[in-house]
């Protein structure tokens, strides 16, 4: 599914932030990324849905190589994959329906399927009652379940969550992660950066650990050698 | 479809004044072409008149008798470049100029004496009306003893057709120069609207909208502008046309205005100036989105 080879990426104008990383995640796998600020998470993530690109070795995901991605291919690539940030990033003046229509709207999903399909995957969130709501109208647990009802939209193979529960409460931060286990238990890759090292241990998944733009820890080949890729 | 023409609303809605403006860019750039365009096309049309109604003119010396001229009108016509001769006397030649120089209609009437020579007028038949035949015919029709002096209208048609070319070029020039501002006002506008919908614009991009799908918006949004633009621009010369006509037009008959093919040509501008505008700048701007 997700592949990294001996990955390097350094911004312009900046400091390396990823140094020989390399890991491999199969089908159906749960994948915690940790590692205190700065140490190149988010840049993980940002170069699997090709956001950034890596300066040296190969990124693979669901077919696709993110080095060599022609214009073209971004799009298609981002159609196989959810992505819900800190910050949920949903449309102020659209409904919570519509930000979720508007994943679909996008690609080229017959249109008639549309409100059928957004309902669905609402319901899926726990939030069909709130379709109509606007997300100011929203708690922060539920605007992020909104994002990831629009991440799901699309029936994706991966998600991509960037500290999907940092900007919320002990008790919505429960409901968020629950949710994506549960997405994760359908067969659907979730890979997910986040600070909250409680969680990481009440759950046992795998968990990937950069520091300073390398990983110290990798629980798949620290722990478990024989099961390392 | 439905959704960009949406989102088009929506454009014009949260910038109206940016909209009206870059509409009345391209409404003015066109305006200027298009009354300079008038003035060429019925400059065309007048001058076709003209150089079909006369070619040649032998004016007559003053009590040259009427046998000699019907004579001479014979032979004349006989010549290979000549399609045929008409005699106006000195009395046709007043009434002429009487009905048709409105301007002198006053300073003739009291004359005592018509100054007005009579004149042999003389059409050349289609493929001889150039300078050259005119002026062989011209040398011919001196060699009659009661002719006093020839004139092919050649060179005051020609200037006419100079000074029609050049208000076309003035046109152009200056048309252009508006254009030029038109299109970079309808830029600064779609900016200013992709900054407004940076954040849209990158969540679209999250959620895997190609750039094509981006652009629709923006690209109608120029085309619709140009439209509107055009539109305002054939509205304002057909006004410019009405008061010119009611104005001073009474003595100058047979005034046109544009062909239905050149209002679509006025369009067409209007929509390539709107595309011209955004295309620039969303292919600029979206990419630092
Ligand atoms: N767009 C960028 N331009 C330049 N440097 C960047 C950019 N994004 C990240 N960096 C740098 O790359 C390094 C890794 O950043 P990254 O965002 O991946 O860290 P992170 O682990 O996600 O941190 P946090 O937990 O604070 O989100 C940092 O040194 C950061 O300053
Ligand atoms: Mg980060």
């Amino acid at each position: 599914m997700i592949r990294f080879s001996h990955v390097f990426k350094t911004y312009p104008n900046g400091a390396p932030a990823l140094k020989d990383v390399s890991f491999h995640i199969p089908k159906g796998q749960f994948v915690f990324l940790t590692g205190h600020s700065g140490a190149g998470k988010s840049t993980v993530l940002s170069l699997l849905y090709a956001d950034q690109r890596p300066n040296n070795g190969d990124v693979k995901v669901s077919g696709f190589s993110v080095g060599a991605l022609t214009p073209r291919e971004v799009p298609r690539l981002r159609r196989r994959l959810g992505i819900v940030f800190q910050d949920f990033r949903l449309l102020e003046n659209r409904t919570a329906e519509e930000n979720v229509a508007f994943a679909l709207e996008v690609t080229d999903a017959r249109r008639e399927t549309i409100p059928n399909r957004v309902m669905r995957v609402l319901t899926r969130v726990g939030l069909a009652s709130k379709a109509p709501a606007y997300p100011r109208e929203l708690s922060g647990g539920e605007q992020q379940r909104v994002a990831i009802a629009r991440a799901l939209v699309n029936d994706p193979p991966i998600l991509l969550a960037d500290e999907p529960t940092g900007n919320l409460d002990e008790r919505a931060t429960k409901g968020v992660f629950q949710l994506l286990r549960e997405i994760n238990a359908g067969g659907t890759v979730v890979v997910m950066a986040t600070h909250d090292l409680d969680m990481v241990r009440e759950a046992s998944y795998r968990t990937i650990e950069l520091k300073g733009g390398s990983i110290v820890f990798d629980s798949a080949v620290d722990e478990a050698p024989s099961a390392a890729p | 479809m439905r959704l960009q023409i949406r989102e088009v609303l929506r454009s014009f809605r949260r910038t109206p004044l940016l909209s009206a403006l870059s509409i009345a860019a391209i409404g003015f750039s066109l305006f200027t072409i298009g009354l300079f365009g008038l003035v060429a096309i019925n400059f065309q049309q007048a001058l076709t008149g003209l150089a079909e109604r006369v070619e040649v003119v032998g004016f007559v010396l003053r009590g040259t008798p009427t046998e000699s001229i019907t004579l001479a009108s014979q032979d004349i016509a006989a010549f290979p470049e000549v399609l045929d001769v008409n005699f106006v006397t000195e009395e046709q030649a007043l009434t002429r100029a009487q009905r048709e120089l409105v301007e002198f209609r006053e300073a003739y009437r009291d004359l005592a004496v018509n100054p007005l020579p009579a004149s042999l007028e003389i059409r050349l038949k289609p493929n001889f009306r150039d300078v050259k035949h005119a002026q062989q015919v011209a040398e011919r029709l001196r060699g009659f003893p009661f002719v006093e002096d020839v004139r092919y209208g050649r060179d005051w048609v020609e200037r006419l057709d100079r000074l029609r070319n050049m208000a076309g070029v003035v046109g152009l020039v200056i048309g252009f120069a508006f254009a030029v501002v038109a299109i970079v006002i309808i830029g600064v506008t779609i900016r200013i609207t992709v900054l407004q919908r940076a954040k849209e614009i990158s969540i679209m991009r999250l959620v895997g909208a190609t750039n094509g799908f981006i652009r629709g918006p923006f690209l109608l949004e120029g085309a619709t502008k140009g439209i509107l633009g055009g539109l305002f621009s054939i509205a304002l010369c057909w006004i410019s046309f009405i008061l010119f006509r009611s104005r001073l037009g009474a003595g100058i008959s047979g005034l046109v205005f544009f062909t239905e093919l050149q209002v679509m040509a006025f369009l067409f501008f209007g929509v390539l100036m709107g595309l011209g505008g955004s295309l620039v700048s969303v292919g600029r701007h979206l990419r630092n989105v």
